[in-house]
């Protein structure tokens, strides 16, 4: 039972991550109609704005310590970050330590930005093109932003940690009455999997409970029809595509943390998000996280020793590589329009 | 001007048989006329001929074509290290695993078309990626790439004394010898392996062709042009779509086998989802749909990488050093970008560049230039012939 939980539990931060790419992705091929290979490099630029949040957090001044030295007998230099000399010690080494949740207020403005340049700017002039170039115009926008990103950071990654009281783990077991040290959890990724079901939600409501989002509904189910009403659709989905960067974005922020941010991280999970949306069903929103759930959860479940030994002696060894492909295989012959796909999209 | 060629494919084919044949003398000016890079070009030709096939005719837009070179590599290494060093057993091997492997591959993901497609060879391009890390490692080697060994059996070989690894050879004549000539004070360098890949190019443009002219390759564009009016026709495309598949894909295992015969070992990067993107990169910026563009395109790309590659800052100050200084600095570092190890970024700038401005490639940019020519020289009225018969797609 508890091994069972902690698998569930393992897979969440994964899941989540795969079903908030897959969100955006979603939102953007049902207004635009446009898929979206640039999608992981939103990921990473989420990601890398923790990075740069980080560094201008840490911009110091050096001081020169007479009284002390270093190991080599040098006059020890004393760096005192610029937001310690304004807001006091206290406050200024708090929020240092609390840059990655202070990320989520500075990616939002870029990442809005960004989705809103790379739509006006280039995708727009991509709606009658066929798929074939759509994808490769993007892919190749993806080579770029991550080149450039490679350019400005290096190659390496960069540690981002998370604030202290998040660090290590919890017995997770003893909050719902199990045994302890039965279910050890480390705090982060529960914040992650709470924030991305934000998130989730308020990205639902949003196209479910405001005026702005019943007419982007209209337009994902009939464009012409909404726009002969005398709504800008254009417009709008160009907002919605600024929030499936968004969302994309702080994906990566919250992600930072948990796998320091490195210049392919977006294309790494770009495959994985593709495959996700495959299975949930193109253009569907509820499928794409379901189906981001599922498969962060069967990943971690075929990690897991006794499953593992269980396929090896069906002589499938190292199921926990290949289950997310094998699933997406399977239902793309059972069921070839993922769970919970629609008829007619995608299907020409 | 390629378009009369295309109307006459013997002189088609017979200048494509010069050029090749001449490749280390017309490109010896160019700085290119060195047996690494004139390999390359040929590999990589044959890669971005059979990717053609599948993309090109059909329309189906597979990204995982990669997986189909690096398995050709890996089955061409093991027959060098298990039968004889012979280039011949290799090849075949490599071509008939690739083969089957991409039969398999393209069973399933040809049951969807579009971007389903697409995304299905990724995600099988990457699966077998990950896979040749990890679990497959007796058979790939992992990281370090699978590598010929000194106890290796080649059975079929005789028995090795020497004390070094023994090299690639086409039936005695081994791949790496070089005759070198000078003239004028140019040296052109004459290999065997690129004399040999030149001769798989060869032939390798001598199907494609025929495919494009047969009754089979008009079939693939039918389906690339209207596949539900084929099938309401009542024609199953599914057989031609994998066939086109499978010919591709065993292209991409010839060109796999080559570059194992060029240089005996394989490593899984040759499956990474760059490599498959830089195929299509070829194809597209010579031209899909055309004969000789992806050749063209695999040529320009190779070409540039090599000379982008070595570039660094010193050569850059070199080149500026007349400008004055702060300028020179600021160009310089601007520039730095582009060049040495951010080629990749220069590569994906040229090709958003193709995919927006010129989705027909390097040859339609060359047909247009040729009509705007003519148009200039004749009168006013004959403008640019129809450009939607190009090959937009």
């Amino acid at each position: 039972m508890d091994a069972i939980l902690l698998q569930i539990l393992n897979g969440l931060d994964k899941g989540s991550a795969y079903a908030l790419i897959a969100l955006g992705l979603t939102l953007i091929f049902g207004t635009l109609g446009v898929v979206n290979f640039a999608h992981g490099a939103l990921f990473m630029i989420g990601a890398f704005c923790v990075v740069t949040l980080q560094k201008i957090l840490n911009l110091s001044t050096v001081a020169i310590d007479p009284t002390k030295v270093d190991f080599l007998g040098n006059p020890l230099k004393v760096k005192t970050p610029y937001i310690v000399n304004w807001f006091g010690e206290a406050a200024g080494s708090a929020i240092i330590n609390w840059s990655v949740p202070l990320a989520i207020l500075f990616a939002i403005p870029i990442m809005l930005l960004v989705g809103y340049v790379m739509e006006r700017g280039l995708i727009k002039h991509f709606y009658k093109r066929p798929h074939a170039d759509q994808i490769l115009v993007t892919f190749g926008l993806a080579i770029v932003l991550q080149e450039i990103i490679k350019a400005c950071y290096g190659a390496n990654p960069i540690p981002t940690p998370a604030p202290e009281i998040f660090r290590g783990s919890f017995d997770f077991g003893v909050w719902i009455g199990m045994a302890e040290n039965a279910v050890i959890y480390p705090y982060w990724r529960l914040v992650y999997f709470a924030f991305s079901a934000l998130i989730i939600g308020l990205v639902f409501a949003f196209l479910q409970f405001t005026t702005f989002g019943m007419v982007v509904r209209a337009g994902m189910a009939d464009r012409e029809t909404v726009g002969l009403l005398g709504i800008n659709i254009d417009k709008r989905f160009t907002i919605m595509f600024g929030i499936a960067a968004a969302v994309a974005g702080l994906a990566g922020v919250m992600y930072s943390p948990i796998n320091s941010p490195n210049y392919h991280m977006g294309m790494d999970f770009l495959v994985l998000s593709f495959v996700v949306v495959v299975v949930g069903g193109m253009g569907s929103l509820p499928g794409a996280v379901l189906a981001g759930f599922t498969l962060g959860i069967l990943e971690s479940f075929a990690s897991m020793n006794e499953v593992k030994g269980f396929f090896e002696a069906i002589y499938l060894p190292s199921i926990d590589q290949i289950i997310i492909y094998l699933v997406a295989i399977v239902i793309l012959l059972v069921r070839p329009r993922g769970l919970m796909g629609r008829a007619g999209v995608m299907e020409e | 001007m390629f378009d009369k060629f295309q109307n006459n494919d013997r002189m088609l084919m017979l200048f494509f048989i010069f050029l090749v044949l001449a490749g280390p003398i017309l490109l010896a000016p160019f700085g290119a006329g060195y047996p690494d890079l004139l390999q390359r070009f040929c590999i990589f030709g044959i890669f971005a001929i059979g990717f053609n096939i599948l993309f090109g005719l059909t329309g189906y837009l597979s990204f995982g074509h990669a997986a189909f070179l690096g398995v050709g590599s890996y089955s061409a290494v093991w027959m060098f290290k298990l039968l004889t060093m012979n280039v011949i057993p290799a090849l075949i091997l490599a071509v008939i695993i690739a083969g089957l492997f991409s039969l398999l591959i393209g069973f399933i993901s040809l049951r969807r078309s579009g971007i389903y497609f697409s995304i299905l060879t990724l995600a099988f391009a990457q699966m077998s990626f990950s896979l040749a890390y990890s679990v497959l490692t007796p058979i790939t080697n992992g990281e370090t790439g699978l590598q010929l060994t000194l106890d290796d059996p080649r059975i079929l070989d005789a028995a090795n004394t020497s004390g070094s690894l023994p090299s690639t050879n086409f039936f005695g004549l081994t791949m790496n010898s070089t005759a070198k000539f000078e003239f004028f004070g140019m040296v052109f360098q004459f290999n065997v392996g690129f004399y040999f890949c030149a001769v798989m190019l060869i032939l390798a443009f001598y199907l494609a062709m025929r495919i494009f002219r047969s009754p089979f390759g008009l079939m693939l564009k039918a389906i690339k042009t209207n596949q539900n009016r084929l099938n309401y026709t009542g024609v199953n495309t599914r057989p031609y779509t994998l066939a086109a598949f499978v010919i591709s894909g065993m292209y991409a295992g010839l060109a796999g086998g080559l570059m194992a015969c060029t240089d005996p070992l394989a490593g899984a990067e040759r499956m990474q989802w760059t490599a498959s993107g830089e195929v299509v990169l070829m194809t597209i910026l010579g031209g899909s749909g055309t004969l000789l563009g992806p050749v063209l395109g695999a040529g320009f790309i190779k070409y540039f990488e090599n000379i982008f590659s070595k570039i660094n800052e010193n050569v850059l100050h070199g080149w500026f050093s007349f400008l004055p200084d702060g300028l020179e600095d600021l160009i310089v570092w601007v520039l730095h970008f582009f060049v040495g190890k951010g080629w990749h970024l220069t590569l994906g700038l040229l090709f958003m560049m193709v995919v927006i401005f010129l989705p027909g490639g390097l040859l339609q940019g060359a047909s247009h230039i040729i009509d705007w020519i003519r148009g200039k020289k004749q009168s006013s009225s004959t403008q640019i012939s129809n450009p939607n018969s190009m090959p937009a797609e």
